[in-house]
Formats: structure tokens, sequence, C-alpha cells
């Protein structure tokens, strides 16, 4: 053989890359997520104005701000805690997280309220009309969710106190970290259906 | 088999504890086939009752709950899990490498997957909420609102099939995701994407599109769920619910589905096609773009199923002609298919056989299919027998072929011995008859105007001839498919040894022993070009100076 063998990338000169495994499956199990989002908003919108029973929307619906800015906020103090973790500093990256971790609660509350509100005090449920139906399962996905994503956050956190949880770990934290940014985009797009245009 | 020929506990033991994806594929190729079998003789009672006129073989209710289980069965349980199966087994060798990318989310998958299986046909049992005097889901497989309301569906039937599928669902998307990490993340050194076999490249194109159809499946059963148990309203009518809704949600999920299931019969044939005709495939980048845009174009065109349920004459079509598209694609296969045939020295092997059945069987399938894509002509023949006939000619005529032609390929890497080819022909031809008198007649029946899921018919109606050689047809077939069982039994015994490389084929997995080591390889291959045993083989003519 007299040529330079077989080139590209396989050549020992050049290095062989590939994406993170975790990476990819996070982006995968991501996608998955939006296509289920994505049916239970569908659903929302198909029926909003079809419900043949009251309440409407517009009768008992509140804007949530507060939660909402709490949830939006989060995002920002998880990259504040990924990047702390990425310099090193321990303790910051555990301020930040801590802090992720109260805002998120933050939102939970506010949903069990306003859940609580409805369901005791306005005797408005799942089963009330198409609006209870879709309304339900579509803010309850995203709780379930929301209640996920906690989990994960007070895993990595618990594992941080103990001492598991280096600079070197900063991957793994990042996947959960984006996994919770993917949360609060779902809230964002569950906001503008729900709270802007069906009402 | 790693765990070869083992005394039964310390086997089962083996199985239940693997995490290694070669015995996980075989597990699912296992499974897969006893449900088939299971499936294959309600098919069998189904044609029974049909054969004859008022025919009282089965009562009516037996019949709706055969029809559905069939169905249910056949997509859910031997569709997914033979081609999942498959995937499993290779995809990690074809790229070279040792494992999925999470090996032990690869074994709940394939659980989650049997446990889906068990609790669909626990519903025999207890169905009706007595255990006992159960009785199975009736509803049909694609579970058509208000059918599968409280009102018309007591018992907990339904509710099984809701579950099972729900659970279906997770365990086929953790496995696809898992594909896709393993085909992106774990290639070994030099596998680039445009040298990876097509097989790969059709089995992460089938993940993506797993991701994407499935979770809507998910979600109708989480509504339908609702609807039963919460007093949810999203299908009932009377409540300003939409039953049109359910139909559209369902075939989101289920058009993309029969993709899912027929791209990799498409991933089989194009790695069997051109190894037994000596020259490599034709056009293997326009390949592998013609199946991304099938599997694009399958997630716009849904509603072709819901032509007769009223639509806008917009949405109408829209949806013939996004279907119409598809057909462009999927014909650039079928030519480079025949292109790769075309002037090569031919081997009449068993997987060849198989193949070219798939190519003519394929072909008539994609035939009706614009056919029925064509709004009117669909008005006349929607839930008709041609519908029977067309998408049988998809999933049996395609996707069974082409599996067939996978385990005539692949049965000797896998167990280390050849399947018996005597045997093997017998199955071919029976099956091959048997397959084109069941259904070939069903297209004409359908034209005659017989419905689908009737239990009885009269005899006036010209459908007599028709219905009979269709259930004689499927004596053939049930006589292949026992052949064909028979062989893998006796082969697994007494097969010819086969050697690692018995077709002297070009894929990495044909590099490694028959059957591989727990490692797959002992040490990682490094690959050059698309063909590197052929590199090997031929050192002074290699692929990768053209290339
Ligand atoms: C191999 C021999 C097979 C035979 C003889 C057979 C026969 C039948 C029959 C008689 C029906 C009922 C048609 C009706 O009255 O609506 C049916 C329905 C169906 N079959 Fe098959 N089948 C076979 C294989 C398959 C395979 C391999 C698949 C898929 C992978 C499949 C998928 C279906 C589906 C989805 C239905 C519709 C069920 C429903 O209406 O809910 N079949 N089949
Ligand atoms: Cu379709």
């Amino acid at each position: 053989m007299s040529d330079d063998g077989p080139g590209g990338a396989s050549s020992p000169a050049t290095e062989w890359k590939l994406p993170s495994v975790r990476k990819v499956a996070m982006i995968s199990l991501i996608t998955a997520e939006s296509a289920l989002f994505c049916i239970f908003l569908v659903a929302y919108a198909f029926y909003i104005g079809k419900s043949l029973n009251p309440p409407s929307p517009k009768e008992i619906l509140e804007w949530p701000i507060l939660a909402s800015i709490a949830l939006l906020s989060s995002s920002g103090t998880i990259v504040f805690a990924e990047k702390a973790l990425y310099g090193g500093r321990l303790a910051r990256f555990h301020c930040w997280w801590l802090v992720t971790i109260l805002l998120g609660m933050t939102f939970l509350g506010y949903t069990a309220r306003e859940w609580y509100e409805f369901i005791h005090h306005r005797h408005f449920t799942l089963a009330t009309n198409v609006f209870g139906s879709t309304f339900y399962s579509l803010i309850g996905l995203h709780v379930s969710h929301v209640i996920a994503g906690l989990v994960l956050l007070l895993l990595v956190f618990a594992m941080s106190l103990v001492g598991k949880v280096r600079a070197e770990h900063h991957e793994h934290v990042e996947m959960v970290s984006w996994y919770w940014h993917f949360v609060d985009i779902v809230w964002v797009v569950v906001f503008v259906v729900v709270y802007v245009i069906g009402r | 088999m790693g765990a070869g020929r083992k005394a039964l506990p310390g086997l089962v033991q083996e199985l239940v504890y693997t995490v290694d994806h070669k015995k996980l594929g075989m597990m699912y190729l296992g499974s897969g086939l006893v449900f088939f079998m299971l499936a294959g003789i309600m098919a069998v009672a189904i044609r029974v009752q049909l054969a004859v006129p008022n025919n009282h073989f089965l009562n009516p209710s037996a019949f709706n709950q055969f029809f559905t289980m069939h169905g249910t069965t056949m997509v859910f349980l031997v569709g997914m899990p033979l081609i999942l199966g498959l995937a499993n087994y290779l995809v990690p060798i074809m790229i070279g490498t040792r494992d999925m990318a999470f090996p032990r989310l690869n074994a709940f998958g394939f659980w989650i997957f049997l446990f889906s299986g068990f609790l669909l046909y626990f519903s025999y049992l207890g169905g009706s909420g007595v255990y006992g005097i159960g009785s199975a889901p009736d509803v049909g497989w694609f579970a058509y609102s208000p059918l599968t309301a409280k009102a018309f569906s007591k018992g907990h039937s339904t509710d099984y099939w809701t579950l099972s599928l729900l659970a279906g669902g997770i365990g086929s998307i953790a496995t696809a995701i898992n594909l896709i990490a393993t085909i992106f993340c774990l290639r070994c050194r030099g596998m680039t994407l445009n040298r990876m076999p097509l097989f790969v490249w059709l089995n992460a194109v089938v993940a993506f599109l797993i991701i994407l159809a499935m979770p809507p499946l998910s979600a109708c059963q989480i509504m339908l769920c609702l609807d039963r148990y919460l007093g949810a309203k999203f299908f009932d009518t009377q409540a300003g619910g939409s039953a049109i809704l359910w139909q559209h949600f369902f075939w989101i999920f289920g058009h993309p589905e029969v993709y899912i299931l027929i791209l990799p019969a498409f991933a089989i044939i194009s790695e069997v096609i051109p190894v037994f005709s000596r020259k490599p495939i034709f056009g293997y980048p326009i390949m592998v773009m013609a199946s991304v845009m099938i599997a694009f174009i399958s997630l716009g065109v849904w509603a072709h199923h819901m032509f007769t349920v009223g639509m806008s004459s917009v949405s109408n079509t829209f949806f013939s002609a996004s279907t119409f598209v598809i057909a462009v694609p999927t014909g650039i296969k079928i030519f480079n298919w025949i292109g790769t045939m075309y002037g090569g020295k031919l081997r009449m092997e068993l997987p060849l056989l198989f193949s070219i059945a798939f190519l003519f069987q394929f072909l008539i399938a994609g035939l009706t299919g614009v056919m029925l894509a064509t709004t009117p002509f669909d008005w006349q023949l929607n839930d008709s027998y041609f519908v029977v006939a067309h998408f049988h000619y998809v999933l049996v005529g395609g996707l069974l072929f082409s599996i067939f032609a996978a385990f005539y390929y692949w049965y000797p890497k896998m167990i280390g011995r050849m399947l018996d080819g005597a045997m093997g022909r017998w199955h071919f031809w029976l099956f091959l008859v048997g397959f084109h008198l069941t259904f070939f007649p069903q297209h004409i029946m359908g034209i005659l105007g017989m419905p689908r899921r009737i239990y009885s018919y009269p005899a006036d109606r010209g459908w007599e001839i028709g219905n009979l050689l269709s259930s004689i047809g499927v004596i053939f077939q049930a006589t292949g498919i026992l052949i064909f069982l028979i062989n893998l039994l006796y082969s697994y015994y007494r097969g010819r040894r086969a050697g690692d490389d018995p077709w002297d084929a070009w894929t990495l997995e044909w590099a490694t022993t028959s059957p591989p080591a727990e490692y797959n390889f002992e040490k990682l291959p490094e690959v050059h070009s698309a063909r590197p045993l052929w590199d090997l083989k031929h050192p002074d003519e290699p692929d990768w100076k053209h290339n």
C-alpha cells in the first residue's frame, strides 16, 4: 500500500470524539416529554369555550404571577449553582441550590393553594366540565414534573451534603439542571395557553 | 445463546438477572414469538368463523374480543418486541461496542414490555371484575370512543387494555432513548455516521419516531383512564367532549406506529439484499435521506384514517396529498433495492427469498395505500375488507416477511448453527402461498362491500368464495409457521455449525464469534469504510480507497 492509509476521522492523528451519552439521552427524554405535553396542550386549546356548564376560565382563574416569577427565577439560580460547582466553590453551590429548591417549593405551594380553593370552596373538579378535565390534567401533568424535578434537586442536595457531589460531577448536575429548565419552559407555554389565551 | 444448554433453574436465574443486550434481545424475540402464536391462534379462530356464511363457531362477543386481542397483540406484543429485540441484539455489535448505553434501563424496558403483555392477557381472568368470569377487551385495537365509555364498556377489560398500552409505551420509550444514546455516543473508532450500516441508521430513525409518537399514545390512555375513573369529560359527547378528538390523538400515534413497524423491515432488507447480491447497497446516502423523509412525513398524515368522519375538504386534501408524498421516498427505496440486485451475483438463499417476496408484497401494499389515500376512494372502502387486505400486506407481507428474513440471516450468529434450508424452503413457499391466498381475495371482498369486523354474513352477497379461500389460506400459513418453529428448535440442537461468517458478509457482527462472547469483541474494532469486513478480506482492494 503506497498511499497513507485510510484517512478521515479514523486516522490515528485525529482523535475520535463522540457526544456524551448523558446529554443525548436527556435531550431524547425531553423530546419525548415535549410530545406528551403537546397532546395535553392541544386538548386544552381545543376545548376552550366548549364547556356546556360553568365555571368558565374567566370566572375562576387568577394570574399565578408570584408562582411564575418564583419558577422562572429558579432557572437562573440553578445556573448560578452550576457555575459555582464548576469552579469548585461548594459552599456557594449549596446556597444557590437550596434557593432553587425553595423557589420550586413556592411554586408547588401556590398550585396546592389554587387547587384547594377550586376543589374545596368552588367545587370545581376534573368532572365538572371539559374545562375542568383539561385544566387539571394539563396543570397536573406539569406539577408532577415539578415534583419529579424537586425530587432530583433534593437528591443532589442530600448527596452533596454528605460530600458525594464535587466539581467532577458537573455533568450529572448539569443534566438535572437541563431537566429543570425544561420544566420551566413548559410552564411558560402552559401559562400562555391556560392563563393568557384561555381567559 | 451465551446461556447455552443449561439446566432450567440456572437458565431462568441467568435470564432474570441479565443486563446483556444480546440476552435481552433474544428474550424479546422469544416472547414476541410466543405472543405471535397466541395472536395467530386468534386469527385462525376469526377465519374459521368467517369461512362460511351464517356460521356459529364463535359467539359475537367472543368474536369482538378475538379481533381486538389479535390486533393489539400483533402490533404491541409481536411487532414491537420483534423489532426492538433485533435492534437490541444487533445494533451494539454492528457499531462495534460492548453493550447499550444504559444496560439496566434496557432490562427495565424488556421486563415492563413483558408485564404489559401479562396485563393485557390477565383481562381474560379479571376483565369483568370477578375473577374467573373474565372478558377480554372488545373495542378494537384503536378503541374508538364512545365504545370505551363506561356506559358501553362495562367491567375492567378496557382498563386492562389501557394500562397495558401505557406500560408498553413507557417500555418502548425507554428502549428508544437507549438506542439513540447508544448509536450516537458509542460507535467504535472510525464508525462515522456515513459508515454506519443502514440497519443502524434505520433503527435510529425508528427510535426517534418512537419518542415522538409513543407519548401521544400514553397521553390518550391517561385521558381515557381519567374519563373512566374520575369522571373527566374528554371523550364524553354528552358533556361537550369530542369523540373525534380520540381519533385524532390515537392516529397521531397510530400512523407513525405503522412506520415504526415497517422501517425496521426496511432495515433488515437493506442488510440482506446487498450481501446476497454481492454488491454494496445502491445509493447509500439517498437511502438514509429517504428514510428520514419517510419518518418526518409520517408524522403529518394521521388523518387519512379519518376521511369518513366528515372533516373539511381542505383537511381531506391536505392529508390526502401528504400521504401521496410519502410514496416518493418509498419508491426511491424500492428502486434502490432493485438497483442493488441489478447485475449482482444473486445467491438465492432464504434471507434473499423472503426479501424478494417482501419487495413485491410491499409494492402492492404501497399501491393499495395510495388508493386508500385518495379521499373519494376511501369514502367507498373505509372499514371494508379492502383495508384489512391493505394493512395485512403491510404488516404480514412487509414486516413479517422481513422478520423471517432476519431470522434466517442472523440465527447463525445468535445460535452458532444454521437454520435448516429444506425446512426453510417449505416454510417460505407454504407461507407465501397461504399469505396471498388469505389476503388477496380480501381486496375483492372489500370492493364487493364486505365490511370489516363483522361477525357473520348472509349467503347472498357474493362473499362466500373469497371468504372460503381466505380461510383456506390460513391453513397454509399456519403450517408454514409450524415448520418454522420446528426448524428453530431442531436447528438449535442439530443445525449445521455456522462459523463466524457463514454468509461472507460485511458488517461488524460477523467479525466476532457465533454466538458472540459476553463482551462482543475482545478488542474493540476500528473501521475505515462502510464494509469493514470487505476491507479485511480484500486488503488489496479496500473500500476506503474508493470513497
Ligand atoms: C399471519 C396471519 C394473520 C391472519 C390470518 C390475520 C387475520 C386477521 C383477521 C381475520 C382480522 C380481522 C379483520 C376484521 O374482521 O376486522 C385481523 C385484524 C387485524 N390484524 Fe391480522 N392477521 C394475521 C397477521 C397479522 C399481523 C402480523 C399483524 C400485525 C403485525 C396483524 C394486525 C392486525 C390488526 C391491527 C387488525 C385489526 C384489528 C381490529 O380491527 O381492531 N395481523 N387479522
Ligand atoms: Cu396511516
